[in-house]
């Protein structure tokens, strides 16, 4: 599992539907390319790396939702109202899967609604009938009906409470163990993320900006946004201490500040960091990625983003399904 | 409880239940939604109250209750020990002011800043002589700096970090002894959360406010509060000072609340006691709200309403599990014929 | 401790700038959209045609001609060779140099009437809509403010005059009333109080949303009173439709007075007949098609005018003026197709008219109406 974390407005949400070609006008992509590594065996999706955003409209339609599958944070916009959640598994199901029979339909999205712990009567529910957790729930079991080989989930509990969330995210994580799924998470709760995710990327005023398997970020983060995020979560445990978070306010983004667009409000700003725009490189020595001034040539790491990586026996690793890359 | 310092305001058993009808029409059943029961609330100069819970918990009812903006069914609030006055008088608006949740919303878009800073200052007399230097006065106290950049805009030209620090330093215009903050940081970033919650911190230290803040993140609360008062489906469950109450939780909701809280330090995936969502508060469970959920669940929980147990000093829950074991045993044999305090006599004839 | 670092790029780069912490802007900030700029030029067009129009006037409005300013046709059957004596019906001229609409069928200058009735036509719309304003507005804003009993009462009202039908009552009261003077108040007065009602509405269901925003309740926290509450706190959110509502009910108010000034019902202060350019509808056809442009050009781009500079001098917000515009250009592309039906219709009636033989008979009513009004 991925996480993204960011701020609001520092292109998570973007990043994620541009990813599936889904931003409507004036909405450009300018350039990049996003390749899809479907599974080589198993699965009927198309074999083999397609870029989606050269694809056409059929390739696409054939990867969309059958084998990358979105789950937006407020399900009850993505719920149909006035059709029970039923009928909208049902409509799903025919599209896609035309040769199977109705009664068989209706049995595998009640198959579906269990697996996210709900109870198969709720097809008959329409979505304001159901709580918050409930649509969310249901948007999940949407979202697996065609066994998508990758979920890209765009925060998909932050309207919900603590305890919900908590219930959902477990729920998700089963069902990744079971089904074997890539998921792309998106938050702007960096400590959740910490807890989920395999490895998380870091998004600041639209551009990557750091990327590492999470207990690293965690411990040892390298970018000095990221060491000021973590600072704006207070923790659980110990002692109560004051703490700076990030000073200033996330820029405007149809005015960025030159160079690095973190640099004003950057702690350790240097004279480069203002003019140029610092690149998504691996650090030395480390699977991980930084854009930073700060470890590059000769400059002097703060002793805050230098701290060692903590040793934890690597997770296994799954193979890279979807790969972006902007430029 | 200790009784050192007296409370600048104070909730006494609150009870709040709003009407709504059941479906349209002259003769709709009219049903109440029991928002807050029996909820006890203590202020104090210079410490800030954190109240916890879910959505849907009657945090936000609390809050509006002790800034008078809606009337509490029975139960009183006091204003140093002495019953608020009727109405919303100016002199309680002086003490007693609010910040709201949403920053784009409690600030009126047709008003540049200047003017919601002027208007409690000219309501209550305040600085009559030097409004101006007042204004300049309050942006910097909010760390809104230099006020002339400020003072002319309006509030779709500022940020949401910066339009809560107006909305705060509107609040503190009329110089207030109270103030009672409605999830202030929720609708913001993340990244300016800590500094609207350490300009509340400031407050509290330098001017000795008393402050309530009402959130659901229950590690803001553990970074800004001295003392964290849990509420679940309309009830007080548990009130501790900050660092007691996430170290040693009492009450099971309060540890469901905990464990279900992101955390990173977490090394194993987090184990969930009392899965579930809040009742209805048209028809909640009898007894202890909780007890459906709860995982510790006992027959007396069903029956009635759990007072609240000293767990140590100033650490009470509302929980039969803290009830000393004779009164327990007492109750739980006797059931139905069990001693029921006035205070749910109370609650029960509702 | 300190909080100051976190206002490190809360100001802008430019450093401290030495200006006065208070500074007074204009309230109303007029845009200098190209759009905006055609609208206010079409209204001052007939803002000064309103008010020096009759002076300008190359005849006077009332002057008629019968020998020179229409041809006079004789009826067939008529006169010599007939045993009846020779009758002559009246035909309209063309426009021409000396008569730049044409004339009408009663031997009047038509540009003449249209230059000094623009006054009467535009005070009726501007005082009906003021009126109708200060009533919605009252109405409107203290039922959904105040709520309970007081809104069960004011809304009753206001359902009532709901459903008054304002042409009607306006034939039936206006045949009754005195002329000229003080009927124009009258027909102001009546549209009004059967206009307002609409609007009232509207900005009650406003209301009700606005009550309970947070703005408004922090305002009752500050201890703000009740009145300043609903004035300066509630009231400025409700301007876009207010204006939008004045420009609404201007417009009915014209066409409802152009409407009882074609039926020969109102009676204009300058005591020309009827007192409007519309009367041309019974000018024969040679002369319609002028007509038609005049009288299409005119109402048609009066509107637009009201409307623009209605909507971008009372903006209180970026988003509100975005509104705005957008209302604007609906509402004008809705007003260019009610003009056009409003224009075309007396004139339909006519042709299907003048086949008739009828005609004549509803010609000299009409005559008949319009003799009373001048004398």
């Amino acid at each position: 599992m991925l996480g993204l974390a960011g701020e609001s407005g520092s292109g998570k949400t973007t990043l994620a539907l541009a990813a599936m070609r889904l931003l409507r006008a004036p909405a450009l992509i300018t350039s990049g390319e996003v390749l899809f590594h479907s599974r080589p065996i198993g699965g009927d999706g198309p074999k083999g790396t397609v870029d989606l955003l050269a694809a056409g409209l059929d390739d696409l339609r054939e990867v969309r939702w059958s084998e990358i599958a979105v789950v937006l944070q407020s399900a009850l916009n993505s719920l149909n109202p006035v059709t029970t959640i039923g009928a909208q598994f049902d409509d799903l199901l025919r599209v896609h899967r035309p040769g199977m029979p109705g009664s068989e339909r209706w049995s595998r999205a009640g198959e579906l609604l269990d697996m996210v712990g709900m109870n198969a009567d709720r097809l008959r529910s329409y979505p304001h009938e159901l709580s918050g957790g409930m649509r969310q729930r249901a948007m999940i079991a949407m979202a697996l009906a065609l066994e998508p080989q990758i979920m890209i989930l765009d925060e998909p509990t932050t309207a919900l409470d603590v305890v919900t969330q908590r219930e959902i995210l477990e729920e998700l994580m089963g069902l990744r163990d079971r089904l074997g799924f890539a998921a792309l998470f998106i938050t702007h709760d960096l400590s959740l993320l910490v807890e989920l995710a395999d490895e998380i990327a870091v998004m600041y005023a639209g551009r990557l900006m750091e990327r590492a398997p999470a207990a690293s970020l965690f411990h040892a983060p390298r970018l000095p946004y990221t060491h000021g995020l973590l600072n704006c979560f207070p923790p659980m445990h110990g002692k109560r201490a004051r703490m700076e978070g990030i000073p200033g306010s996330p820029p405007d983004l149809r005015d960025l500040p030159s160079g690095c667009a973190f640099h004003p409000r950057c702690p350790w700003a240097l004279e480069k960091c203002k003019q140029a725009i610092p690149r998504l490189e691996p650090i030395s020595g480390s699977g991980r990625e930084v854009a930073c001034w700060l470890h590059h040539d000769d400059a002097k790491v703060p002793a805050e983003l230098a701290k060692a990586d903590p040793r934890t026996e690597p997770r296994q690793r799954v193979p890279t399904l979807i790969q972006v890359s902007k430029k | 409880m200790n009784v050192a310092a007296a409370p600048v305001l104070e909730g006494r058993d609150l009870t709040k239940y709003f009407q709504v009808r059941q479906s349209r029409g002259l003769f709709a059943r009219r049903l109440s939604v029991h928002a807050v029961e029996n909820v006890s609330v203590r202020l104090e100069a210079g410490k800030v109250t954190a109240v916890v819970g879910e959505s849907g918990a009657g945090k936000s009812t609390v809050a509006r209750l002790l800034a008078r903006i809606i009337r509490p069914d029975s139960g009183q609030v006091l204003l140093d020990g002495r019953p608020a006055p009727g109405g919303r008088p100016r002199s309680y608006a002086k003490q007693v002011q609010m910040v709201f949740q949403d920053p784009f919303a409690s600030l009126n878009s047709v008003h540049r800043v200047r003017h919601n800073l002027v208007r409690p200052l000219k309501i209550h007399h305040v600085a009559d002589d030097n409004v101006e230097g007042a204004v300049a006065d309050l942006l910097r106290r909010v760390a809104l700096k230099p006020p002339g950049h400020f003072t002319e805009k309006f509030p779709h030209e500022l940020s949401g970090g910066q339009r809560q620090r107006v909305a705060i330093a509107r609040a503190l215009a009329v110089k207030p002894r109270v103030l009672i903050a409605d999830e202030p940081v929720s609708m913001l970033d993340v990244s300016i959360r800590l500094g609207v919650l350490n300009l509340l911190a400031d407050l509290r230290d330098k001017e000795q406010l008393a402050i309530l803040y009402v959130t659901h993140d229950i590690a803001s609360a553990r970074y800004l509060a001295d003392t964290v008062v849990v509420m679940y489906a309309g009830q007080l469950v548990e009130s501790a000072p900050s660092v007691e109450l996430t170290d040693n939780p009492a009450h099971p909701y309060t540890q469901l609340l905990l464990s279900a809280a992101p955390d990173p330090d977490r090394v194993e995936p987090p184990q969930l006691a009392g899965r579930g969502a809040p009742p209805s508060l048209i028809t909640p469970p009898s007894g202890c709200r909780f007890h459906p959920r709860c995982p510790y669940a006992m027959d007396i929980c069903k029956q009635q309403v759990p007072p609240s147990f000293a767990v140590s000093p100033d650490h009470i829950a509302a929980c039969w599990l803290h009830a000393k074991p004779a009164e327990r045993v007492a109750s739980n044999n006797g059931l139905s014929t069990a001693p029921v305090g006035p205070l749910e006599q109370d609650t029960k004839k509702r | 401790m300190t909080i100051d670092t976190t206002t490190l790029s809360q100001t802008p780069a430019t450093g401290p700038t030495p200006e006065p912490i208070f500074q007074r802007t204009a309230i109303l900030r007029l845009p200098r959209s190209p759009k905006v700029i055609a609208g206010l030029v079409i209204l001052a067009v007939f803002g000064v045609v309103a008010i020096i129009g009759r002076w300008i006037a190359p005849y006077s409005p009332n002057a008629t001609d019968t020998q020179n300013w229409v041809q006079r046709v004789l009826v067939p059957g008529t006169g010599e060779g007939t045993p009846f004596p020779a009758n002559y019906y009246p035909l309209p001229l063309p426009p021409s140099a000396a008569h730049w609409l044409g004339t009408s069928v009663f031997a009047q200058d038509v540009f003449s009437q249209l230059l000094a009735s623009t006054q009467a036509t535009l005070f009726v719309g501007l005082l009906a809509a003021s009126i109708a304003t200060v009533l919605s507005v009252v109405i409107g804003v203290s039922a959904g403010y105040f709520g309970g009993g007081t809104d069960e009462g004011l809304s009753l009202l206001s359902n009532v005059f709901l459903a008054i039908p304002a042409l009607p009552l306006l034939i039936v009261l206006a045949d009754y009333v005195p002329r000229a003077g003080s009927s124009i108040l009258l027909v102001a007065a009546i549209i009004a109080v059967t206009t307002w009602a609409y609007t009232s509405r509207t900005l009650r269901a406003q209301t009700l949303s606005l009550r309970n925003r947070d703005f408004v309740e922090a305002a009752r926290v500050s201890g703000e009173g009740r009145l300043r509450i609903i004035l300066v706190e509630v009231l400025p959110n409700l301007i876009p439709i207010v204006a939008a509502s004045f420009l609404f009910t201007t417009l009915t108010a014209m066409y409802a007075y152009v409407a009882i000034a074609f039926l020969g019902l109102a009676g204009a202060p300058t005591g020309s007949p009827a007192g409007l350019w519309n009367y041309p509808a019974f000018a024969w056809p040679s002369s319609a098609p002028a007509w038609r442009c005049s009288t299409s050009a005119s109402t048609s781009s009066s509107i637009p005018g009201f409307e623009r500079r209605g909507f971008r001098a009372v903006r209180p917000s970026r988003r509100a003026s975005r509104r705005g515009r957008h209302w604007a250009s609906r509402r004008s592309w809705a007003i260019d197709q009610r003009t056009r039906h409003l224009e075309w219709a007396p004139n339909r009636m006519w042709c299907s008219r003048s086949t008739d033989s009828a005609s004549t008979t509803a010609m000299a009513t009409m005559r008949s109406t319009r003799s009373s009004t001048v004398t």
